[in-house]
């Protein structure tokens, strides 16, 4: 497996996308953390959690970067190359896909902290210490979460073979389908719930008392949506014609 | 050693490769010949584990692809040059195929030495002409010093000197001891590159010898006679039984050796302006031969069509 994955790691670095995606995570990220820090009304009362308001950005570019890792090999047939080189696609795809977690886990690092980081520097009087558990949560949560969010793209990228397609259902999804769900007259909310997306933001942000998961039931939650994607990926790329 | 057996491949209705035995053996180049859309493709991407076949088995060595450890130290395979990203390096490229079978990376420096393309190793492969892509796909293949290679349609698109480069690089490879095995559809191209032939159409088996008998046996012998005194001659042919045929001018026998043809002229006083043995053409032997199986016919020649061109509509 360690050969897999530093062959993976090769094919990852040496193609620019995943070096811009870095840069547009981390600059939209930290970008927005600092514009929200700079706006604050009151700083004695700015918390940690609304230095992270921006991970909703990063997490758009990790969903773009680890699924167009997929779809670009089967645009360009490497993909086959790949299956040549590496008979084994379970175990050649999970290279992959924990190559692309990796990555986005490290982005998820340097963007949550980065933006804690900009925001002790805008407002030095906040009191942005990480004193409790929540707190801790709602930093080290995010690449956390931008971990789970590469596997469930990697998975969906698999699947869909195609970048238009596979962005598409990933951000209409995350963006659209899980807030417009709320519409539904009486069930709504209680379906937004049990979104994968929406409990991820449960995890990182809360409140706990009116949904249907703790916070590490929620991010197991997020998880197990992305293993059972993953599993399905790996099953039906097993048995297609590459 | 290549072995395909009872090999079949079936998408929806049509049944693209039908129950295909044969074997490559090594130290040969081994051509793969048929039209387009006989299943050579999807043959040799089922014997590659790319492919499930319906039905049947392919093996290399006697496994089956998939069970092979390391598979690019046994098998190196280009089925398309194509098969590279666009914005990573030549170099790039190759640096993690021989990660993935662990090759040593200074692998990478001696095939790109070997195909010429040193001097572009860290340009990126998308800039590549249809040449360098050909050659950038075969260090890929010789990446794991492999006992058996295959290659689809290699020298298609390119230009003589490419083509020359690669039947030269074939021969080279199959001298060494190695299994080569290598598509075309064209048999003028076959008969240069290849000792073997296996010719399939319509995804079954329509022959499988050496490539001089094939041609042999696929081409008609005649002879082109002319001669002021055509009558006669036509008259001492007659009696000996051989198949006669006008041809403007000229008389075309088949059946009939020049050298006798030449005698029996002299027996009989005629004066010959011409005796020139005829080689069938090869392409017109190999439509003789593929010529049912071929998938998609034009409705040229068919009589209906014809008129209608005829007729100016």
């Amino acid at each position: 497996m360690t050969t897999l994955l530093a062959t993976e790691r090769i094919k990852l670095l040496t193609t620019r996308s995943p070096w811009w995606s870095t840069l547009a995570a981390l600059g939209l990220t930290i970008g927005f953390a600092l514009i929200i820090a700079l706006n604050a009304s009151r700083p004695a009362e700015f918390e940690v959690s609304q230095t992270q308001f921006g991970y909703q950005f990063g997490l758009m570019v990790v969903l773009v970067m680890a699924a167009l890792a997929v779809t670009t090999e089967y645009r360009f047939s490497t993909i086959r190359a790949t299956f040549l080189a590496v008979p084994n696609r379970a175990a050649a795809l999970l290279a992959k896909t924990g190559v692309v977690t990796a990555l986005s886990v490290l982005i998820g690092l340097v963007a949550a902290f980065g933006s804690l980081g900009v925001s002790m520097l805008v407002l030095p009087d906040a009191p942005l210490a990480l004193d409790s558990a929540a707190e801790w949560r709602a930093v080290i949560g995010v690449p956390l979460v931008f971990g789970v969010a590469a596997v469930i793209a990697v998975a969906v990228g698999v699947l869909l073979r195609q970048s238009a397609g596979a962005i598409a259902v990933l951000l209409i999804w995350s963006m659209l389908v899980e807030n417009l769900v709320t519409l539904i007259p009486d069930v709504g909310q209680d379906i937004r719930n049990w979104m994968p997306f929406a409990m991820s933001e449960q995890f990182l942000l809360g409140p706990f008392d009116e949904r249907p998961l703790g916070p590490w039931g929620s991010l197991a939650y997020f998880a197990g949506v992305g293993v059972a994607l993953l599993i399905a990926a790996l099953a039906v790329a097993r048995r297609r014609d590459a | 050693m290549i072995e395909a057996r009872g090999l079949s491949k079936r998408y929806g209705k049509t049944l693209a490769v039908d129950n295909l035995s044969f074997s490559v053996t090594p130290g040969r180049v081994t051509g793969f010949l048929g039209p387009n859309g006989a299943g050579k493709s999807t043959t040799m991407r089922m014997i590659l584990g790319l492919d499930t076949p319906t039905g049947g088995s392919a093996l290399i060595g006697g496994k089956p692809y998939a069970d092979l450890k390391h598979p690019l130290r046994t098998v190196g395979a280009l089925l398309d040059a194509k098969w590279v990203h666009p914005n990573r390096s030549a170099r790039g490229h190759l640096r993690w195929l021989a990660r993935s079978n662990q090759l040593p990376a200074k692998r990478v420096d001696e095939v790109l030495d070997l195909v010429g393309l040193s001097g572009v190793a860290n340009k990126r492969a998308g800039g590549f002409s249809l040449g360098m892509s050909q050659r950038l796909g075969i260090a890929g293949a010789l990446l794991g010093d492999p006992q058996v290679l295959l290659f689809d349609e290699p020298v298609n698109g390119l230009d003589p000197e490419g083509i020359l480069w690669i039947r030269k690089f074939m021969h080279r490879l199959a001298d060494e001891g190695r299994t080569v095995f290598v598509s075309s559809h064209l048999l003028s191209e076959m008969a240069l590159t290849a000792q073997d032939l296996i010719v399939i159409g319509r995804g079954r088996l329509i022959a499988h010898s050496s490539t001089e008998e094939f041609v042999a046996a696929a081409t008609e012998n005649t002879v082109r006679v002319r001669s002021p005194q055509l009558a006669v001659l036509r008259g001492a042919l007659g009696r000996t039984g051989v198949s006669l045929r006008d041809e403007g001018d000229s008389l075309v026998v088949s059946g009939m050796e020049s050298a006798d043809i030449g005698e029996l002229a002299a027996a009989n006083g005629v004066v010959l302006h011409e005796l020139s043995p005829q080689r069938g053409s090869l392409e017109e032997a190999f439509m003789q031969l593929t010529g049912d199986s071929v998938e998609y016919h034009t409705d040229l020649d068919a009589p209906a069509a014809a008129d209608l061109i005829a007729a100016g509509k």
